[in-house]
């Protein structure tokens, strides 16, 4: 068999660390969480020489060991617990030729934990052209390590690194900067104390809030004593080894690195000062807006239709081949109109996650928290808020967990209340089908959609119930907390098609799977539910043939499926939440659709595809039997503009999500935060919806 | 007293002094310290927040924060 080793990959942000992971694994990985929180875990398998295999670990970006952040205890608890079993035999920093220098912080400080440790430079390609000169060979003496010149771009250097990895116990251990050096008094009480211990590890463990219980907790009684030192003392502590880690490495970059800054004056200044322009700046932002919503909904129609029709022939194929029966009529009427209803909306979410890990890759974003930064304080926010409010427009999940590099406490509270109001893409499912049946496919000014707008408009609303709601809350909480911001601008970079690819096979795969789920859970429910009931649902057949003695055939046949939905159990239960939904211009199909949405939005259209595939004989398309609904109370078609644009702003602003509620509970540590989303929002849902209907009906 | 905050676009200046109670480890961390050069890259509309080149790294803050780390003009 072959031996199987662990490399931890350490880097700060914007280094390119995965690419350089996807490089190494492949599509050989995996992507999970850590036991018990929601920071993203990635691994994956690299296969060395002599039949040795790397377990590869992408950690989270970290810029130092200091951490304040969950993704950054991630790492910090990781390489100081010898007993996990992913703890790194050797560790590869990543780092970028153009940040060498705050990169080595980091690299120094794993050193120092005495971790085998390897350095890559990654986008080597880019010295020649920014004029950088490096003398590896003397940086390797002075750190004493091994270095790989990386261009994840190219393909180059990787053999190299998988060669370094491979012997990695070639490589020193020892640490670069003497941390005790910084107060000696100190860590001679230290180490009188625990003998036993490394004293950087210790050090490390004073001064973070990290769950040290991984290491061993009977020899480190008696550490409290030591963090009762005044914070500030430890803090100026810190601040010392900080400065003594710059010294160290400013003293060996001096002998191995030019930087000819006659360049400067550089490609990057001159796309900042049109992106980042007083004016132009902006005018960019909206544009790139507007051409992801118009992608969304113009360039996925083709697939979306192909995807529709297919599902829809796929029911009729089961109905044929298999004998009829209530099994055959679970899979054809309830698991598979149920699964098309998810299905559907793979190419839009595609489409949103490849926008935006393009925006990410290439270092846009950052521009945009700096340009947002001013207006975004004036309603309680902070420009990384913006960060969360667009990826809450592929979901609420993860954005509410990027909040966590917002430094003060009151502007990422807001940004986490607020952020549910973004369009999520469980909402576009529900949009998408409600704008195709209420909105008329026309052009504005011959080149813009009516729908494309429709939706673009819908996007800008969520933006401004967060906004506006930022705003108020802003002035009526009364949170005490430092306001303090700081963002690296990267540099731009073209994003790598590998990147983006696999991000958003990953998204769409984990947003499928993770929906889906639920979606059959609940479809299987539903057609329980539609397909059985008590009483007259058993004597459907007697009883419409009495009331309606001309029908025959056919009609009969639908006639007598109404009959039975209306009275099966799912029916009796609708007609029951009926009278709160009707004001809104709803029928109880629509209120159970709306009921089953709190589990998750995107239930919606495979719970309406559920109870009218029941209710019909015809295999059709989801679309085509929403559109064929009519109204019981005043005729004419159920989706009609009023009911439609009703729908649309319910959808807006309620909360529907058990999901997002939870990982609410989870970030702000209290009930009452997500209790608080899941009743202001849902009234204000309720209110503005019954508003509209009354008014446009 | 001359502050980052008082720097105009282009203007080059070393970090002389700051209180380690009000500026945050992190930024520390990215190069902001005592004896390193700092420039001005550019301000966002309304002038704030800074967008700034401190020892190589390129990094924006808020002009609170900036105001209260001391410079010397180069």
């Amino acid at each position: 068999m072959a031996r199987q080793i662990n490399v931890a990959l350490i880097g700060n942000p914007n280094t390119g660390k995965t690419s350089v992971f996807n490089r190494l694994t492949g599509l050989n990985q995996q992507v999970g969480n850590y036991p018990g929180i929601t920071v993203e875990k990635k691994q994956g398998v690299c296969k060395l020489d002599r039949g040795l295999k790397a377990h590869i670990i992408d950690l989270p970006g970290t810029y130092s060991l200091n951490a304040s952040s969950l993704d950054e205890n991630v790492v910090i608890e990781l390489l100081l617990n010898k007993n996990d079993k992913d703890f790194p035999d050797v560790a590869v920093v990543v780092a970028d030729v153009e940040n060498l220098k705050r990169n080595l912080l980091l690299f120094t400080q794993i050193k120092d934990l005495g971790i085998p440790t390897i350095l890559a430079i990654n986008m080597a390609d880019r010295m020649k052209r920014k004029a950088i000169s490096l003398d590896v060979q003397a940086l390797e003496n002075s750190l004493e390590t091994k270095i790989a010149l990386l261009s994840s771009r190219k393909n180059q250097g990787f053999n190299e690194l998988k060669e370094l990895i491979t012997n990695y116990n070639l490589l020193s251990n020892k640490p670069c900067v003497n941390a005790s050096s910084i107060a000696p008094e100190y860590f001679d009480r230290l180490r009188k104390a625990f003998p036993n211990q490394d004293l950087y590890k210790l050090w490390l463990v004073i001064t973070q809030d990290v769950n040290f219980g991984k290491l061993d907790r009977q020899e480190l009684q008696g550490v409290g004593s030591f963090q009762t030192e005044s914070k500030s003392t430890l803090k100026r502590l810190q601040q010392k080894e900080t400065i003594a880690r710059y010294q160290f490495i400013n003293n060996i970059l001096k002998k191995t690195l030019t930087i000819d800054s006659a360049n400067a004056k550089d490609f990057q200044s001159r796309l900042d000062r049109i992106l980042m322009h007083k004016i132009w700046g902006y005018v960019i932002f909206f544009g790139i807006l507007l051409l992801i919503f118009q992608a969304i909904f113009d360039w996925s129609s083709y697939p979306m239709d192909f995807i529709d029709s297919t599902f829809a022939s796929l029911s009729e194929w089961i109905k044929n081949i298999m004998p009829p029966g209530d099994f055959t009529n679970l899979i054809a009427e309830g698991i598979i109109p149920g699964l098309g209803g998810i299905v559907i909306f793979i190419p839009q979410i595609a489409f949103l996650f490849l926008f935006i890990s393009i925006l990410e890759e290439s270092g846009y974003m950052s521009r945009v928290v700096f340009l947002m930064d001013r207006i975004m304080r004036r309603f309680g926010l902070s420009g990384k808020s913006v960060v969360p409010l667009v990826a809450g427009t592929a979901c609420a999940i993860p954005a509410i967990m990027a909040t966590r590099n917002i430094e003060s406490w009151k502007e990422r509270l807001i940004t986490i209340l607020v952020t549910p109001f973004t369009t999520c893409s469980a909402r576009l499912p529900v949009y998408l089908i409600i704008i195709s049946l209420v909105i008329p496919d026309r052009d504005v000014l011959g080149i813009f959609s009516l729908r494309g707008l429709t939706l673009m408009f819908m996007y800008l609303l969520g933006f401004g119930a967060a906004i506006i709601s930022a705003y108020l809350l802003d002035k009526f909480m009364k949170i005490k907390s430092k306001t303090f911001f700081v963002v690296e601008m990267p540099h731009y970079k073209v994003p790598m098609l590998k990147n983006v690819g696999i991000t958003v096979v990953e998204k769409t795969k984990s947003f499928v799977v993770g929906a889906g789920k639920i979606i059959l859970a609940i479809s299987i429910i539903l057609w329980v539910l539609a397909s059985y009931g008590p009483g007259n649902f058993n004597r459907a057949e007697s009883i419409v043939t009495a009331e309606n003695p001309t029908l025959s055939g056919e009609e009969l046949e639908t006639e007598i499926a109404s009959y039975k939905l209306e009275h099966s159990y799912i029916g009796i239960i609708g007609h029951g939440i009926e009278p709160a939904v009707r004001p809104l211009g709803y029928d109880w199909k629509i209120g159970i659709a709306i009921v089953s949405s709190f589990a998750a939005r995107e239930v919606f259209v495979g719970t309406l595809a559920t109870i009218y595939s029941v209710g019909s004989e015809e295999e059709e398309t989801i679309m085509n039997r929403m559109a064929a609904e009519t109204n019981p109370v005043l005729g004419g078609p159920l989706f009609n503009f009023a009911s439609g644009v009703s729908l649309l702003l319910f959808y807006a602003f309620a909360m529907q999500c058990m999901s997002t509620l939870a990982i609410v509970k989870k970030e702000t540590n209290s009930w009452k935060w997500p209790m608080w989303q899941l009743t202001v929002m849902s009234a204000i849902a309720y209110v503005v919806a019954l508003a509209a209907y009354q008014l446009l009906k | 007293m001359l502050t980052i905050a008082s720097l105009k676009k282009g203007q080059r200046a070393i970090i002389k002094h700051f209180s380690v109670e009000v500026i945050p480890l992190k930024l520390l961390e990215m190069g902001c310290l005592p004896g390193n050069e700092v420039a001005l890259v550019q301000t966002a509309p309304f002038q704030d927040p800074l967008y700034l080149n401190i020892n190589g790294s390129h990094l924006a803050i808020r002009k609170e924060t900036a105001a209260q780390i001391e410079i010397e003009l180069l």
